[in-house]
């Protein structure tokens, strides 16, 4: 599905990534992993388009990505920060990105979902963070791409909304999706991803299983195999 | 392009900035017409006004909205969109809708003036056509700036810079070099010079219009002799949409380079 080849990318003297190499052909969730700075970000913006790298290749379903923007229609995009026009409405946005992507979205299903029926004809700039980074997974999650690519899709969220974006991510790996996600919370992480995939100064440091990445560290627990491999490095 | 162009119009015509500027130009307007009877001494104070708020106005809210709507641009960037289409669209939001608080603002007041009957409405009609010049130009040109700084501050004060240097250094440097080299024709310098400074090129096209370029003694009458002529009339219009085509080619140059 996405194949990266010795992908490059550096702003001004800063290497962010140094000829990663990432092959994603199965379905399912893939946890993208890393501290900060490692390129994280980078990698999820480069397969988007909104990252231009300086050398390598991406390709999405065989056809290469570089330059273009109608392969877009293939994939959902979730940014980390939920900031929308102030004076529109919650519907109007809606019906823009319906409107931008010209295809059927299942829009009325995920406000019942979520529960967004009352803020329908709010503006924008008077709802909550949580109420904001709703809408953002409704704008994500309503079309019906394979790809799907979730930049921390945790944040802000209560306790309810969390459970409710976890039975959605799972309904769509179910579906037959492959869910990219970065995240911070690595309960959220070891509980939802099939692969994890760890950054570290723009390469690829682990690329296995949660188990497989246990048993390599030597640790029974995610969050110190996690910290182990950070530490490994820096011995 | 034209959907982004749609929505971006929708929200800036709802923020509250919009309806100050609408207010600002109707009270402006209604207050030169009606409490000051000479018709063309008050198309010569707004054009005043006019002459340096409408590039600040438009520089400003440019650079505000490139910058506040950063996080939307990136969900848009992700949608199956020309990076071009989004950007331009959202620019001729901008525009469009500081440009229709101008042009409603001080049409009301004109309207109910009587203004239909009187022979000014050329006079006025220039005034508008220049003022809707230089918002083009100036939102474009603080896009350009925004496009090119990453930091907030530093986008906002090259932004001032660029409107003060542009709004009242260059007429300071302009008139030091007359003086410097009275001793030299001159004519030929100062034309060029006006073209290639929006506001000074709208400002002399607005006097001439006036027909008061008689204030404006020798040079004057040089510019009488140039802008006054119909090639001299397309020349300069000419060369205000240079300044909005170039501006405009330079985003769609750097947004196909830049990383988000």
């Amino acid at each position: 599905m996405v194949s990266i080849k010795d992908l490059h990318k550096k702003y001004g003297h800063q290497i962010v990534l140094n000829g990663l190499d990432l092959e994603i052909k199965e379905k399912g969730i893939i946890a993208v992993l890393g501290p900060n700075g490692s390129g994280k970000t980078t990698l999820i913006k480069s397969i988007l388009g909104m990252v231009v790298p300086e050398k390598g290749k991406i390709e999405l379903n065989g056809k290469s990505i570089l330059h273009k923007w109608n392969y877009r229609q293939e994939l959902d995009y979730l940014p980390q920060i939920a900031n929308f026009p102030g004076n529109l409405r919650v519907q109007e946005l809606i019906t823009m990105i319906k409107d931008l992507r010209g295809k059927i979205a299942r829009d009325q299903q995920l406000i019942d979902f979520f529960g967004l029926h009352p803020y329908l004809d709010k503006k924008l700039n008077k709802l909550s963070g949580g109420t904001r980074q709703k809408v953002n997974l409704l704008l994500c999650f309503m079309f019906d791409s394979p790809l799907i690519i979730l930049d921390e899709p945790t944040s802000g969220l209560d306790p309810v909304s969390l459970l409710r974006l976890r039975e959605l991510i799972r309904t769509e790996k179910q579906r037959g999706k492959t869910i990219l996600i970065t995240s911070h919370i690595m309960n959220f992480v070891e509980e939802m991803a099939d692969r994890i995939v760890f950054l570290l100064d723009g390469k690829i440091y682990f690329d296995g299983t949660v188990s497989e990445l246990k048993t390599s560290t030597g640790q029974f627990d995610f969050e110190h195999a996690i910290a182990h491999l950070l530490s490994e490095e820096h011995v | 392009m034209f959907k982004i162009l749609k929505y971006s119009f929708f929200d800036l015509v709802r923020s509250s900035w919009s309806y100050v500027y609408f207010f600002f130009y109707l009270l402006l307007g209604t207050t030169l017409l009606f409490l000051n009877n000479d018709l063309s001494t008050a198309v010569i104070t707004l054009m005043n006004v006019i002459i340096m708020l409408v590039p600040l106005i438009g520089t400003i809210f440019g650079v505000m909205y490139y910058y506040n709507s950063r996080e939307f641009t990136e969900l848009l960037l992700a949608q199956p969109v020309k990076r071009s289409s989004i950007f331009l669209g959202q620019y001729l939001g901008v525009a469009i809708s500081l440009s229709l608080s101008l042009v409603i603002g001080l049409g009301l007041p004109f309207v109910a003036y009587g203004l239909f009957k009187s022979p000014a409405i050329w006079d006025f009609i220039m005034l508008l056509i220049t003022g809707l010049f230089l918002t083009l130009i100036f939102s474009a040109l603080a896009f350009n700036i925004a496009l090119s700084n990453e930091n907030k501050i530093k986008g906002f004060g090259f932004a001032i810079l660029m409107w003060l240097f542009l709004a009242v250094i260059y007429d300071g440097l302009f008139l030091l070099s007359l003086v410097y080299f009275q001793e030299y024709p001159l004519d030929k310098f100062s034309l060029v010079a006006t073209m290639f400074n929006p506001i000074d090129l709208s400002r002399i096209l607005i006097l001439l219009k006036l027909d008061i370029s008689a204030l404006l003694s020798y040079t004057g009458a040089v510019f009488k002799e140039f802008f006054g002529t119909p090639v001299g009339a397309f020349a300069s219009l000419g060369m205000l949409v240079v300044w909005v085509i170039l501006p405009l080619f330079r985003i769609s140059r750097v947004v196909k380079k830049k990383d988000f």
